[in-house]
């Protein structure tokens, strides 16, 4: 095992794929000689060339839609868009170019193609740099979505998407890539679809994923403190999502929370409760509670974000409000 | 091929001139304390410096009246400045706080006085340029000879927006400037790494437009080439695209360590300060005396001191409780949703 930062751990999932499969290259605005905005793709220039580590033009629609054209030719592109954000531009290519192409050719193609970007908020930069856009892109099928929370996840994931045969949005958190965690030294991947446990317990269910993951794992321990026994789960992948792994935690709990930091209207993990109705509805002790950002754009004042953003005190409080105790 | 506009070198009334002068340096002034903030972290979010390129933003609003409109970029403090923006409500809005022209809701790359015609600054390359084309339709079919110049990056122009939007001006013949402040990069992919063309204002050909570059150092060239543009669109003969070539001197961010370029290139650009060519042909051409364009500098160290102290000691943060304020117009977050106002 070695310490790594998660941008460590992106870099190296990309490095040892490369390393493994010629077909894998890599193209996004800045990520090679700069090394990417938030140096996910560092030092890749220098080991691997130019022809391998391409920086493009402000080009988001060409590309995603060029990941999927050379994906589609017998390329693997692992393609970058900067911000989440920026997927508004490169959606059409992505979605109805990459995405249901399969189907739409009756299963003769494939689209084996990763779009890194990198989304959520914590850095004061407004509206248009801090969106969690998730929810979009659940809603197209044909496409995966996948948000590591640690860097021991980001690495095995992100090796795992760039084996899939699929177009998979890799979607990583701003404020995430300088945290730290253990990663192991030989070669492992994490499969797709499968939750993580972060810690389990018997009194609520606490469900997120990327950044409010470990939010809700903080606000566990204090709920432990007070005599509250939560679990707590790591989603990992939206798209495709462990339902069953949710339903034995509810089964067990009888109490959920589930968390986003997406607004809250048609929240990805509205889907989520859905699926508890269907098929865990008798074992519920109390309805399912939501903590997901304010229904506004993001603010950039300190003040606004802290206050739109869900909080570590804001699960904890909706915790204690499944389980009567607010 | 775009021509390049001779220079002009002649100097404008003295009025105009010291409010030119001072414009370009408030921008300095202004982003130098937005650099120094950044670095000791008392200023949060991310801002992109205009340093560098005062003369572009300050020479083009010079050639457009008061009911003209303007569109920003996410590098939109020069521009702010250029349209009449005042320093303190601009360094309180970079802040997040309410009494910023934007009630800290946008800050730094959201930044633009709205009043003044600025439709506003964009954190999205290229995000403008439709809205500007828009808006210069608006102008057409309001015929109350309004025009739009419409600011973007180098960068900007390689993205699907510039080409569809200059197609639609081109067609439609829209009383529209769109002005590139070419600074070579964007962010670190040099214009020769990423563009099929050295200049920027080629491009203008293929949308059947003038496409003119102007040296953007010089402040009085800026201004001249924008006018004819300008004159030329409020007659209703069409959309131009000027290239201004300049040089942003700071990274693109506060923590860019600027490989992509050289120190020598560096240098050869700070020679060329439109700063200080413009007070070095002020004080020639005998407009203003040494002491005057001193005196200038002072007025506007004095405002920049007083901007930090409105923005940083006397303003304060928005509510918390005003979070849902301003979603929608009319419509207001309510229990159950959104509530029509009554
Ligand atoms: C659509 C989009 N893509 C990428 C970015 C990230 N980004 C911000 S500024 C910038 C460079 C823009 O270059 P240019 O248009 O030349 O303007 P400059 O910054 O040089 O003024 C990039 C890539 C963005 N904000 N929006
Ligand atoms: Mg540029």
């Amino acid at each position: 095992m070695s310490v790594k930062f998660y941008r460590e751990a992106i870099r190296d999932a990309i490095a040892e794929e490369m390393r493994r499969d010629p077909r894998v290259f890599v193209m996004g605005e800045d990520v090679a000689v700069y090394g990417g905005a938030y140096s996910a793709t560092k030092g890749l220039l220098e080991e691997f060339g130019e022809e391998r580590i391409r920086d493009t033009a402000i080009s988001e629609a060409a590309i995603a839609g060029a990941a999927v054209g050379a994906a589609m030719a017998g390329m693997r592109p692992v393609a970058e868009i900067m911000y989440f954000d920026f997927m508004t531009i490169a959606m059409d290519q992505f979605v109805n170019q990459g995405g249901k192409n399969r189907y739409m050719f009756g299963g003769k193609t494939t689209v084996p193609m990763v779009l890194r970007t990198e989304g959520g908020a914590g850095r004061c930069i407004a509206a248009q740099h801090s969106q969690s856009l998730e929810a979009w892109f659940c809603h197209a099928p044909g496409v995966f979505v996948v948000m590591p929370s640690t860097p021991y996840d980001a690495k095995g994931l992100l090796k795992t998407c760039i084996r899939d045969d699929n177009p998979v949005l890799f979607v990583e958190h701003k404020m995430l890539y300088g945290e730290k965690g253990e990663v192991p030294d030989e070669e492992y991947t994490i499969p797709l679809g499968q939750a993580a446990v972060r810690r389990t317990g018997k009194d609520v269910t606490i469900i997120g994923y990327s950044r409010m993951a470990l939010r809700c794992e903080e606000a566990a321990k204090k709920l432990a403190e007070q005599g509250i026994d939560a679990e707590v789960i790591d989603l990992r992948c939206l798209q495709p999502l462990d339902t069953k792994c949710i339903l034995e935690s509810v089964k067990k709990t009888g109490r959920v929370v589930l968390t986003s930091e997406a607004p809250q209207n048609a929240n990805f993990v509205c889907e989520i409760a859905q699926r508890i109705t269907e098929h865990a509805f008798d074992y519920l002790d109390a309805p399912v509670v939501r903590v997901c950002a304010a229904d506004t754009p993001v603010p950039m004042s300190p003040t606004l974000e802290d206050e739109c953003i869900p909080t570590t005190a804001k699960i904890i409080a909706a915790a204690k409000v499944v389980l009567g105790k607010a | 091929m775009a021509m390049l506009k001779a220079a002009v070198g002649k100097t404008g009334p003295k009025e105009e001139m010291a409010l030119l002068l001072k414009q370009m340096m408030s921008i300095r002034a202004f982003e130098d304390k937005v650099f120094e903030l950044l670095a000791r972290a008392v200023l949060k979010g991310a801002s992109h410096v205009y340093a560098g390129e005062e003369a572009v933003a300050v020479g083009a609003m010079a050639a457009i009246g008061k009911k003209d409109l303007i569109t920003s970029t996410h590098r939109g403090h020069g521009h702010c400045v250029a349209r009449g923006g005042v320093l303190k409500l601009m360094l309180a809005e970079l802040c997040g706080k309410e009494t910023g022209y934007c009630r800290g809701r946008g800050g730094s790359m959201h930044i633009a006085d709205v009043h003044a015609g600025n439709l506003g600054a964009t954190g999205i390359v290229a995000g403008n340029i439709p809205v500007g084309t828009g808006a210069a339709l608006a102008c057409k079919m309001k015929k109350e000879g309004q025009v739009v110049l419409c600011f973007f990056g180098d960068g900007a122009s390689n993205n699907g927006t510039f080409h569809e939007s200059l197609n639609m001006a081109g067609v439609w013949k829209l009383p529209i400037v769109y002005i590139c402040e070419n600074n070579l990069y964007g962010m670190s992919v040099a214009v020769k790494r990423c563009c099929t063309v050295e200049n920027i204002a080629d491009r203008a050909s293929a949308y059947d437009m003038d496409g003119v570059i102007v040296d953007g150092q010089h402040v009085l060239d800026v201004q001249a080439t924008v006018a004819e543009a300008v004159e030329k669109a409020r007659a209703g003969k069409g959309p131009t695209l000027v290239e201004a070539k300049t040089y942003r001197y700071r990274g693109h961010s506060s923590s860019d360590p600027r490989v992509y370029r050289t120190k020598e290139e560096e240098k050869y650009w700070q020679e060329r300060d439109p700063i200080k060519i413009f007070r070095q042909l002020l004080a020639e051409k005998k407009v203003m005396t040494e002491k005057e364009l001193d005196a200038v500098q002072a007025e506007v160290d004095a405002e920049m001191v007083a901007a930090e102290n409105f923005a940083l000691n006397e303003s304060p943060y928005p509510a918390p409780e005003a979070l849902f304020d301003d979603v929608y117009a009319g419509w207001r977050q309510g229990k159950y949703g959104l509530e029509k106002l009554a």
